[in-house]
């Protein structure tokens, strides 16, 4: 199960950094969202993997000793998923607004313009 | 108590100014009593660092290494002056410099959630809550970039979301590598266990991913390129806010978690960032004696400038490390009232392009004058602040006999000198071009930039006091038991 999410993370990050270096704005967006989501994957893969243990307590239990899986890391990816939703909100307004500017997508094509 | 202040304040203050729109008057006293309060509140936070050692906070009462800590030591504490001096010096400037329309609506807001984030990430001491910092920094700057909207803002403030976010990613990539491996997110405990628990392979890729991501933040060789192409277009008093604040987070975060992380200097790391902060100055200032737009030499003098701030770190001996902290200090102020003095040039005659500028010195002397103190002090002329830090940065690489770096430092200080006469005889000495109006300037857009030069003055004539401050954070810095005891209380 590592492995193949090693695996997952990997071609999002691979695919993300490709979608960054094309020239289209929308590409950008998507290469950005990709790699967001690979960062998350990789959270929840490199703090390691433990299946059908949550880590609830329940009353009048004996403590089991074995090991729970881990909250934090899932705490941490609901958190960057928060931040990533707004900024890739924010980035998309931005997008059309420089779209409707220069009415063009190529980024190459909008640094001409500028000069 | 005190040291949540920092973040609360201008967080109440942004709510507050969002429930009051329209009302510009009162909106203004809000936002600039809201910068003075966190000035108030740093300074007492300083005092209070000096006689009792490091803060802690653990908010919420969770001990340790489980809640999220916030602590202040002396590097912080300095750090969160500037924070309130610059905050307050943008916000006055803001009253005349800005388009009264957005003023009304939420500009004054967005500025203090800036404020609070850059706080927030100068106080956190926990890895993952700086990164969330950093987020709350960067959406606030990302609206406040594109504030105008004209085209040429839109494309550069995409240009710096899209750059910025590509850091934020990697940091993320970096916090879950380490979490993974450490298993805890508080850096004093981060500190103490990850000597043992680190392998050398992981270590150097971490250092690596943490320079890549703090490095695009400072703008540091070869990741600087987004700032120049940005930093020009948004009004100068925002500008004034990024240059003086934002890039100054990335150069204290890496400060921060590297000396905490990176201890014993084993890694590729600290002579790595040697050789990229040289070839920032280098790069930098060679770019600057090029351009032709004030704001552009400004931004490329910026960058080539953080190169003195992060070479502390790669010498790793007390006397550089506080001979950057000093060039932070220093900086922060000094480059902020020149990005206020390009406001000027934009409100007398709507340009900063020098060749279109000129004559100013026949019709402001005054201000002719008063701009010298920041250019020259940026280029470190003696005896003024910028001179003091590079003579310790200096003598530090001369110390551990690194001539070439002394060199290098020596010869970008001649490059600066020579970009910023450049500056000054090509805005106010030479004859003015034909047919150029020049509008009045209020006092409102002076009073900051003289504010920020008396205070370059003083932290020429109180060197001693604030360097003295600089060499304890340093120490600090170097020897991170005592943050480790403050935090873990043990």
């Amino acid at each position: 199960m590592e492995l193949l999410l090693a695996v997952v993370a990997g071609v999002l990050y691979a695919t993300g950094f490709y979608l960054l270096l094309r020239r289209r704005m929308a590409q950008l967006i998507i290469g950005l969202g990709l790699l967001a989501n690979g960062s998350n994957v990789l959270i929840f893969t490199a703090a390691g993997l433990t299946r059908s243990r949550p880590p609830i307590v329940v009353a009048h239990a004996p403590a089991a000793a074995a090991s729970f899986a881990d909250p934090v890391p899932q705490a941490l990816i609901l958190t960057s998923i928060v931040i990533g939703f707004g900024v890739t909100a924010f980035t998309l307004v931005l997008a059309r607004r420089v779209h409707a500017s220069s009415a063009t997508d190529d980024i190459d094509e909008i640094a001409a313009g500028r000069s | 108590m005190l040291l949540v202040l920092p973040i609360v304040l201008p967080m109440a203050t942004a709510i507050v100014l969002q429930l009051i729109p329209h009302r510009v008057r009162l909106s203004r006293a809000l936002a600039f009593a809201g910068a003075l309060g966190i000035l108030t509140t740093a300074l007492a936070l300083l005092v209070r660092v000096d006689r009792n050692g490091i803060q802690v906070l653990q908010v919420g009462g969770w001990p340790a290494p489980f809640g999220i800590t916030l602590v202040a030591d002396v590097f912080s504490a300095l750090l969160l002056v500037m924070v309130g001096i610059i905050g307050a010096a943008v916000t006055a400037t803001s009253f005349s410099g800005v388009d009264p329309r957005r003023e009304a609506t939420g500009y004054h807001a967005l500025i203090h959630v800036l404020l609070m984030g850059v706080s927030g990430a100068f106080l956190t001491g926990d890895i993952f809550n700086l990164y969330v910092w950093f987020e709350v920094m960067l959406i606030a700057s990302f609206v406040l970039m594109a504030l105008h909207r004209t085209p040429a803002q839109l494309q550069a403030a995409f240009t710096y979301v899209a750059l910025n976010l590509l850091a934020s990613a990697v940091l993320l990539t970096a916090i879950g590598l380490l979490y993974g491996q450490a298993g805890t997110l508080n850096l004093a405990d981060l500190a103490r266990v990850w000597p043992e628990r680190r392998t050398a392979g992981l270590d150097s890729a971490l250092a690596m991913l943490f320079l890549t991501a703090f490095g695009i933040k400072a703008a540091l060789f070869p990741l600087f390129f987004w700032l120049p192409a940005s930093y020009h277009t948004p009004p100068a008093a925002i500008g004034a806010l990024f240059a003086g604040l934002l890039t100054k987070v990335g150069v204290y975060a890496l400060i921060r978690i590297s000396t905490l992380l990176f201890r014993d200097g084993g890694t590729i790391l600290y002579p790595l960032v040697v050789v990229l902060s040289a070839t920032t100055m280098v790069v930098g200032l060679v770019a600057a004696t090029g351009q032709r737009d004030f704001r552009r030499v400004l931004s490329f003098n910026l960058v080539g400038h953080i190169g003195f701030t992060t070479v502390g770190l790669g010498l790793f001996t007390p006397l550089a490390l506080a001979g950057s902290i000093l060039y932070v200090v220093h900086h922060m102020l000094v480059i902020t009232s020149l990005f206020l003095v390009s406001g000027l040039f934009l409100r007398m005659r709507r340009t900063t392009d020098l060749a279109a500028l000129g004559g100013l010195y026949r019709t402001q002397p005054a201000v002719a004058a008063l701009a010298m103190i920041p250019l020259f002090s940026l280029a470190g002329v003696p005896p003024l602040s910028g001179f003091i830090a590079k003579l310790a940065i200096v003598t530090a690489a001369i110390e551990v006999r690194s001539y070439g770096l002394a060199f290098i430092a020596l010869a970008v200080s001649l490059l600066t000198l020579l970009s910023m006469a450049r500056s000054w005889e090509e805005a106010f000495w030479k004859p003015a071009p034909q047919g150029t109006p020049a509008a009045p300037i209020g006092r409102g857009l002076l009073a900051p930039i003289l504010t920020l030069a008396i205070l370059t003055l003083a932290l020429t004539v109180g060197a001693e006091p604030v360097f003295d401050r600089c060499r304890r954070a340093a120490a600090q810095l170097l020897h991170p038991d005592e943050y480790i005891h403050a935090v873990l209380a043990r």
